[in-house]
């Protein structure tokens, strides 16, 4: 994975979102440094919903951050609806900032507990002095009904009377207060339970089409990111190994650290083959990655080339790119 | 078969500000010596409460528990604390499902697996050590001598996942609890995990509960499903049976919302509407019905009775899919 390389951005005119060798570097403990994002480029299309794929620590929460600018990248590239948000001055990047929100993946813990439902989601409306009160006051109910709860009833109670998936719905309502183009969806769904999961992703789908949203939704969960995306990106230790739609990525996983992750996801099939661990071990520390690709120490197909060269993204398939030395 | 654990008719309530809270609502288990059992729900189900109870873990005023609980031969519900606790480590051992907070952080590896080698076998230090290293490489830790020394944050997830597994195994426990073991750990490593846990019962002859929300862990990983709903449970069957004829509206409901790798992209996800009842007033009928799709009136009226088709299936409903018995 470990690619590099840009021969996966397009040059289409609806571009909303485009990152350019993107990189996000920590100081780590001994002066060492990790890079969490290392040299990433992606595009975004209006209307599209790109998934960000990835175990813990490969870097896909940072990135979604790293997008909104929180906190700004090291180096690299940021243009959003036609403006570098990396080379702006803080005031005027928070006057972008109400075009991209964000939901997380908690939400219980990412609302307040002592404000009402009604002044949560009023919040973003009264910082940045959109209407009067009677006006915002519709606002909220207008926006409390589209993801499906009822105003009179949530309006005066707070968050913690609420399950996990009502809390969610409150953090969408909240989110698009202010009428965002781009919601970054950091594993909106994985603190849910499984009944609950769907119900929120196709919310999801509703409120996209309603509100003609453009959509990053960050998973550790392949299947989970099947149904919604029209875009798939899987990341490796800060690196993208493998993007495309969706389809294509399941039926022909190029790239084996995506074969590894489709074969490891249980089946609720008795009679399915047992899905024997497909690679063993665990990522190594980002601190210190090895060298070409990084997936090559957990890699069955790996080689001399592999340590030596960094793979770059090539296209397998058309709108299908992976970076690796040897794809399946 | 003889049954190595055997609940019967187990409920456990606990006192709470808003009211009693109803969470495990009279529910019998059997436990087969050598197979796999999963307990299957979503959160609030009460599988985890139910497998504490079974362990008598849940102790205190605010505990109310009724039934038996009967584990090789003995009465649990019967003894006294201190006896409960003799069949720890040797009799029955859990692990759970973050590794992050189970394991002790300023305690080297090395001397927390040890621990229970010297109490429940009275191992010398040295020995224990040295059983301690065989374990390690029995979980298939690379290293076990180096890994002796280690204290739990220079550990990842899956590491400390084995670690914790090699503790419960120590002593030949004869069931091993193991509540939602791979939850916390990447998908990668979930699939290392129970592949381990599925040879370490093969190699050590152990019974296993697994408690887990996920159908597709239980799928391939146990013998006989239970399905847990509102504190009661809903169905129960051999694995494959469970699978290939499902009984109950929930399992099937469960099942479907399965966000699953074969589906079409695109489209929207079947789901459940709703959410569970609150368990601190259950409603007098199935409590699944709220929810169901294929509800009718006496649903709403009576509970239905858990009744078996003679043949090791049994449900909850008084419209099972495809018919009843």
């Amino acid at each position: 994975m470990a690619g590099s390389g840009k021969a996966h951005l397009r040059s289409d005119n609806d571009v909303i979102l485009s990152v350019e060798d993107i990189t996000v570097e920590f100081k780590a403990a001994g002066g060492k440094s990790v890079k969490a994002v290392s040299g990433i480029s992606l595009d975004l299309i209006r209307g599209e919903t790109l998934a960000i794929v990835g175990e813990s620590g490969c870097g896909k929460s940072t990135l979604g951050k790293a997008i909104l600018q929180l906190p700004r990248p090291t180096s690299g590239s940021v243009k959003f609806d036609g403006r570098e948000l990396t080379a702006l001055p803080s005031e005027e990047l928070r006057n972008v900032r109400p075009a991209i929100q964000m939901i997380f993946q908690d939400p219980v813990s990412s609302l307040d507990p002592r404000l009402t439902i009604a002044k949560v989601v009023e919040e973003p409306l009264a910082i940045w002095n959109r209407g009067d009160a009677a006006e915002r006051s519709r606002k909220v109910d207008e926006l409390l009904n589209s993801v499906g709860l009822e105003p009179e009833i949530v309006r005066d109670r707070r968050s913690y009377e609420f399950s996990g998936g009502q809390c969610q719905r409150i953090s969408i309502a909240r989110a698009l207060a202010l009428e965002p183009l781009l919601l970054v969806c950091d594993e909106p769904v994985s603190a849910l339970d499984v009944s609950v999961q769907a119900q929120i992703l196709n919310l999801l789908q509703d409120m996209k089409e309603r509100y003609g949203l453009t959509l990053i939704f960050i998973s550790h969960d392949l299947a989970v990111v099947k149904a919604v995306s029209t875009r798939i990106m899987v990341m490796y230790l800060g690196k993208i190994c493998e993007i495309s739609g969706p389809d294509d990525l399941y039926a022909r996983p190029a790239h084996h650290y995506t074969h590894a992750l489709v074969g490891s996801v249980p089946l609720p099939d008795p009679n399915a083959p047992r899905n024997k661990a497909t690679i063993q071990g665990e990522p190594p520390s980002p601190v210190d990655p090895p060298s070409g690709c990084r997936f090559r120490t957990r890699c069955p197909a790996a080689t001399d080339k592999c340590a030596a060269e960094e793979p770059q993204l090539t296209e397998v398939s058309p709108g299908h790119y992976v970076a690796c030395h040897h794809p399946r | 078969m003889t049954s190595l654990l055997s609940i019967h008719d187990l409920h456990v309530s606990f006192d709470t500000p808003r009211g009693l809270l109803q969470a495990v609502r009279g529910v019998d288990l059997e436990v087969p010596a050598g197979t796999s059992v999963g307990i299957v729900g979503e959160s609030g189900s009460g599988k985890t409460v139910l497998s504490r109870a079974a362990m008598g873990l849940l102790q205190g005023k605010n505990v109310q528990r009724t039934g038996t609980v009967v584990f090789d031969g003995k009465e649990l519900t019967a003894l006294p604390p201190d006896e409960v606790r003799n069949e720890f480590g040797t009799g029955m051992a859990m692990i759970f499902q973050d590794p992050m907070t189970a394991l002790n952080p300023v305690r080297r590896i090395g001397s927390q697996i040890s621990e229970g080698l010297r109490v429940r076998l009275g191992l010398s230090r040295a020995d224990a050590m040295k059983r301690s290293a065989e374990l390690l490489a029995l979980v298939r830790i690379p290293d076990p001598q180096g890994m002796l020394r280690k204290f739990p944050n220079q550990l990842s997830g899956g590491m400390r996942q084995r670690v914790m597994i090699a503790i419960a195994i120590a002593c030949n426990p004869k069931l091993l609890f193991a509540d939602e073991p791979t939850t916390a750990l990447d998908v990668t490593v979930q699939a290392q995990i129970l592949e381990l846990l599925s040879e370490l019962r093969a190699e050590l002859g152990m019974s296993m509960v697994l408690v887990t929300h996920d159908l597709g862990v239980v799928a391939n990983h146990t013998d006989i499903v239970t399905v847990m709903y509102a504190g009661l449970v809903v169905e129960q069957a051999p694995t494959r049976r469970l699978f290939a004829n499902m009984k109950m509206p929930y399992t099937e409901a469960l099942m479907k919302s399965i966000p699953r790798l074969d589906q079409p992209s695109g489209g929207r996800m079947p789901m459940i509407a709703g959410r569970l009842p609150d368990p601190t007033a259950p409603e007098p009928g199935c409590p699944f019905a709220p929810r169901c799709p294929y509800v009718v009136d006496k649903c709403r009226s009576s509970v239905p009775p858990l009744v078996s088709d003679g043949d090791g299936h049994s449900y909850r409903c008084w419209l099972p899919l495809g018919g009843g018995i």
